[in-house]
């Protein structure tokens, strides 16, 4: 089948002095999955801007693909239309300008927490190895792990290990960061708290951060765009600005009116969704 | 120090039913020596040297046919674990292998080397070195995938994710490998050294087996036992620490000893 030329609403970016050049620019991306029974179309022609130090949410209902759109823009996944721009840069493979924070931690068990945050900075190798320790030890400080600097992994509880990965993803300074669910895992309380970190580290640091989520509050606390997409071909189908002031506080009113807004253009999606399948 | 004592209590009353059996008078002393004669030959063993020397030559054999094992098993577990092909013809080969019994290579052994330290090494080799291919084979399919791409991420390729991803990551697996291995290549080399009857070299397997020929029972079981307790210290000395050490880790229990 041909692909519909459906044009995805090219997102209006946040009229900002310094509107220079998109830091990342999704381009018409396709991605269709195989199997032996059947084809999925996991992203149809999918096209996105993201600014420079932007914090963008991507949320949708689960076979939506904003893992996989992710993972492309990570470079882990070759699209098979397309293609993603960093930094002028088409992306042809991982690299160290656009780190992910998966949902999992992903920390290495063989390494204690400060052996992690050190794997990647021992890969720049610009460094010496006395700044790199530097290096580790400031973002193991800016997560509150200073204490925790030899602990091994299994050691840690799930927020603590989410905050490891978060200083190991900072640590080599990528331009971009893509989180992929990274909290997802976490009980509530630990959730809030990290709220409150990731919004103090994304304002001092102005990463440009790209942040999967199906939980729409998590989605409107961070993002200053949520990007709603729906399944069966995953598409952007809604783009909602947060003009809310920062820090945010997830538990306010004013939040969760934008989230009930956007709960319900969700709900009409995987009403949709559940009847098409 | 209670379970020191009930397994002190239980081996005790072990030998207390040996000794009771002996007493009985029911069995011959070549059918069933006393268990102070069992004593009495190992320590004269001891004394004069015979015990030691042939654990020497034993323990000389099966560390050089286990190391060929292991340099041999190690890469090529790991090579078929990542190549189709390679899993459909080296892996397909070590899964048949595995399962013939290494007593089974002694006559084509005899048959290639003779009577000789080659016969012995090769019987070795070939037991321990199919089953260390599967287990690592195995356990570096057991990798999270997420590691790798983690680690893709961050700028690991090529030699660098092998040394300092996909090994470490496959170590828990390795040492089960390497443990594995290191259980088939003790019983191939028994079984090779009761087989294959050389001059060069006296080891544990001879002592058994001359203990056969010789009708000395008391040999036979104090040769036994010394094998039970050299397994048993090899176990402890080769593989705790290396458990240890993936246990303050990895936080698992990667098998109990």
């Amino acid at each position: 089948m041909i692909a519909q030329a459906i044009q995805t609403p090219r997102p209006v970016l946040p009229a900002e002095p310094e509107t220079a050049r998109p830091k990342l620019i999704i381009e018409n991306v396709s991605k269709r999955y195989q199997s032996s029974r059947a084809a999925v179309d996991a992203l149809e022609t999918v096209s996105l801007d993201v600014a420079d130090g932007e914090f963008v949410c991507l949320i949708g209902p689960s076979g939506c693909g904003k893992s996989t759109l992710l993972d492309i823009m990570a470079g882990l996944t070759t699209p098979d239309g397309g293609r993603v721009i960093a930094d002028g840069q088409v992306v042809q493979g991982p690299g160290r300008q656009r780190l992910v924070m998966f949902q999992e931690s992903a920390l290495f068990p063989w390494l204690d927490a400060f052996g992690n945050v050190m794997f990647g900075l021992k890969l720049k190798p610009d460094l010496t190895n006395q700044e790199r320790r530097d290096i580790a030890e400031h973002y193991l400080r800016l997560v509150g792990l200073e204490k925790f600097q030899h602990a091994y992994i299994h050691e840690l509880s799930g927020g603590m290990k989410q905050r490891v990965a978060l200083a190991r993803a900072l640590a080599p300074d990528p331009q971009v960061l893509l989180m992929d669910e990274p909290f997802a895992a976490l009980d509530a309380l630990t959730r809030d708290q990290l709220y409150d970190d990731i919004q103090r580290i994304w304002q001092e640091s102005r990463k440009t951060i790209v942040f999967v989520t199906h939980n729409v509050r998590e989605a409107v606390c961070l993002g200053d765009r949520v990007v709603l997409m729906s399944p069966g071909p995953g598409r952007i189908t809604q783009i909602f600005h947060i003009p809310l002031p920062r820090p945010r506080d997830i538990n306010s009113p004013e939040l969760a009116g934008y989230a009930s807004q956007i709960a319900a253009a969700l709900k009409g999606i995987t009403g949709r969704g559940a009847v098409s399948e | 120090m209670r379970r020191a004592f009930v397994a002190f209590l239980f081996f005790a009353t072990l030998v207390l039913v040996w000794e009771l059996a002996v007493r009985s008078g029911r069995w011959s002393a070549v059918i069933l020596p006393s268990p102070v004669s069992v004593a009495e030959y190992l320590w004269a063993s001891v004394l004069d040297g015979t015990l030691a020397e042939a654990i020497w030559v034993t323990m000389k054999r099966l560390l050089v046919g286990y190391a060929i094992g292991l340099v041999i098993g190690l890469p090529l577990g790991l090579l078929t674990s990542t190549s189709q092909i390679l899993e459909d013809t080296v892996g397909a080969m070590a899964l048949g292998f595995q399962t013939l019994p290494s007593v089974c290579w002694v006559p084509l052994a005899l048959i290639w080397f003779g009577q000789s330290e080659g016969a012995m090494l090769f019987v070795v080799v070939m037991g321990t070195v199919w089953s260390v291919i599967i287990a690592t084979d195995y356990g570096a399919r057991s990798i999270p995938p997420i590691f790798a791409r983690a680690a893709r991420t961050m700028g690991s390729e090529g030699l660098h994710r092998w040394t300092r991803v996909i090994l470490p990551a496959s170590l828990p697996f390795l040492v089960t490998g390497m443990k594995q291995g290191w259980a088939f290549a003790w019983r191939s080399l028994m079984a090779a050294e009761i087989y294959v009857t050389i001059l060069t070299g006296f080891g544990l397997g001879h002592l058994l087996h001359y203990g056969r020929e010789l009708n000395a029972m008391e040999q036979v079981i104090g040769v036994m036992l010394a094998i039970v307790l050299i397994g048993l210290l090899a176990d402890r000395l080769l593989f705790s620490p290396w458990e240890r050490f993936l246990h303050t880790r990895w936080g698992t229990n990667v098998k109990a000893s």
